[in-house]
């Protein structure tokens, strides 16, 4: 699963963003591999520049410094070649589309044909559980419902990697555990690649086969945790010794690099 | 049940006050005509009469109240005689009639439909320009912000002089003094709605990769949709404000402004009130349309509920 060249690899990867207030180093010497097929999650503070990494490898930020590839091209050209689809924290669906023709807005963009459309419509609305809902607008949806359908849409244009930006951020406990149920299945059905910013230990270490512990000020990786969990994982593993460990091993290295701060 | 009774009591309220109103207009001009056909006012004279307060002469002759509402020529008529000579003047005269409000309405409507429609698409182009262009934001917005401070009234007769000497004439340059009013309303929700998008939503279609036209017509034109219909309402009363005052300089001989300025001209004040409310039931039955159509446009797009 892990072998093979890194889909996203990051040497040496710096940026500073230049303020009224002196520069702020939001990534500093950042070095990172990802293989095809990982589920890598991002956990630290605010302002560690786990949102940031991912804008880097989605081309919404250029870093100043160090190299990123992302498929073996710069970001900008797995962009072009449609490399990856982005889940942001909000949904962010048009309200004036229903939910199979928000579904449809990067099919239109990027020229799919009608019926190619409807047919991958169909295909990740299947995916995401939300099959039926095709006409529905999303302000008829519950929250968690609009997330799963913006999963959907970025799952249209079949790219290789998914990046999600806290996506489960804005929802309460029990439907952020199912999402995260369902999250695990379709990744065990598609394969993709998966990039995850969170704030919360749990899901990170219930999700991921690899952690990035980051922390801010200058934004850095203090610690990389490849899990040992197993990939079947029904939610009652979170009480088991290795996911309380693992947990604890984030936790420690949280606090390491929040040093005096705490 | 109880907004309509809320509703009646303003309109019963506004009615008796009007009635009331009339009383100490109209009195002293009352107390001449009543003295002229012989009958007894206090006082006799008419120049003790001209430095007495109008509250004074009311009381001294209270006999002439009822008569204050029925005066050909009052300075204030009573809400009856508007009534009427709205009726008269709409439903009884033939459509064709120069004396017909409708005829003179819809002299006023097609310039300013005519001036509404210049001016949204004005300020339609305008708004995307400025959204769309750094230089155009700095260089057009001022301007347009600019013209508005200039009083209409000051600027109409120029307009309308300028085009007559190259041969325009017309309901062109009513439109477009009307045109001149209600683009900027036009450009200002405009200019709101097609920058509403916030930088998620743009940053989403960066990640697809979308042209800056794919951005415009996907995003920024449908998000601008309840903002542009804000604006088109106060644009439409505006464009109607506009036609009106473009008829005052040229001495027209139609529309609204028409009868405003001819009954001004005769003191023929029920003309002047049955033409401004003529030019007040028109407007709301503008606002009215475009709140129907808007209803039905946002409900079409499902934005709203």
């Amino acid at each position: 699963m892990t072998t093979g060249d890194p889909v996203i690899e990051a040497k040496h990867l710096d940026l500073t963003f230049q303020t009224n207030d002196g520069p702020i180093h939001a990534l500093k010497d950042v070095n990172l591999s990802i293989s095809k097929g990982e589920f890598v999650s991002f956990i630290g503070p605010s302002g560690c520049g786990k949102t940031t990494f991912l804008r880097c490898i989605a081309a919404l930020e250029t870093p100043t410094g160090g190299t990123l590839s992302v498929n073996g091209m710069t970001p900008d050209e797995a962009r072009r070649n449609r490399a990856y689809g982005y889940v942001f924290q909000a949904a962010g669906l048009y309200p004036w589309r229903t939910i199979s023709k928000n579904i449809k807005l990067p099919l239109e963009i990027m020229g799919f044909s009608a019926a190619e459309q409807e047919e991958r419509v169909n295909k990740v609305l299947e995916l995401v559980d939300l099959t039926g809902f095709e006409g529905k607008f999303p302000w008829q949806l519950s929250g968690g419902m609009q997330q799963r359908a913006s999963i959907a849409r970025a799952l249209a244009f079949d790219a290789d990697i998914l990046l999600m930006d806290e996506p489960f951020g804005a929802l309460d406990e029990i439907v952020r555990d199912h999402l995260n149920e369902q999250l695990l299945a379709l990744w065990a059905r598609t394969e993709k690649t998966i990039g995850f910013v969170t704030h919360s230990i749990p899901e990170a270490v219930y999700l991921s086969t690899k952690i990035v512990v980051m922390s801010p000020r200058p934004g850095r990786i203090t610690d990389v945790i490849d899990s040992p969990l197993p990939k079947e994982r029904p939610l009652d593993i979170r009480d088991s010794t290795e996911f309380i460990e693992v947990a604890h091993r984030v936790r420690e290295g949280l606090r390491a690099g929040h040093g005096d701060d705490v | 049940m109880k907004q309509i009774i809320a509703v009646l009591t303003v309109i019963a309220a506004i009615v008796v006050v009007w009635y009331a109103a009339c009383i100490p207009m109209n009195i002293k001009g009352v107390l001449t005509e009543q003295e002229r056909a012989g009958a007894e006012v206090l006082p006799p004279s008419a120049k003790d009469r001209r430095d007495m307060g109008e509250i004074g002469l009311t009381l001294n002759n209270s006999f002439a109240i009822p008569a204050t509402w029925e005066q050909d020529r009052p300075r204030l008529p009573a809400p009856h005689q508007v009534a009427i000579e709205m009726w008269e003047t709409t439903i009884q005269k033939k459509i064709t009639s120069k004396r017909s409000l409708i005829y003179h309405g819809w002299v006023t409507l097609s310039a300013t439909m005519l001036g509404f429609a210049i001016g949204t698409g004005l300020g339609i182009l305008l708004a995307v320009g400025i959204v769309h262009s750094r230089v155009m934001d700095l260089s057009v917005m001022p301007w347009a912000i600019v013209s508005q401070t200039i009083p209409i009234i000051a600027l109409a007769p120029m307009i309308i002089v300028v085009l007559f000497s190259v041969g325009v004439q017309g309901i062109i340059p009513k439109a477009i003094i009307s045109a001149y009013l209600s683009f900027f309303p036009v450009v200002v929700g405009m200019v709101k709605g097609l920058r509403s998008p916030d930088a998620m939503q743009l940053d989403l279609l960066r990640t697809y990769s979308a042209s800056r036209a794919q951005g415009f017509w996907k995003l920024r034109l449908p998000a601008s949709m309840p903002y542009l219909f804000a604006s088109l309402k106060i644009g439409v009363a505006a464009s109607l404000v506009g036609a009106i005052v473009g008829e005052l300089p040229t001495g027209a001989v139609a529309g609204l402004g028409a009868r405003l300025l001819a009954g001004s001209y005769y003191g023929q004040t029920v003309q002047i009130w049955s033409a401004l409310f003529a030019a007040a039931v028109l407007a709301a039955c503008l606002v009215g349309l475009l709140g129907l159509i808007e209803r039905t446009v946002l409900k079409r797009m499902g934005m709203a509920q």
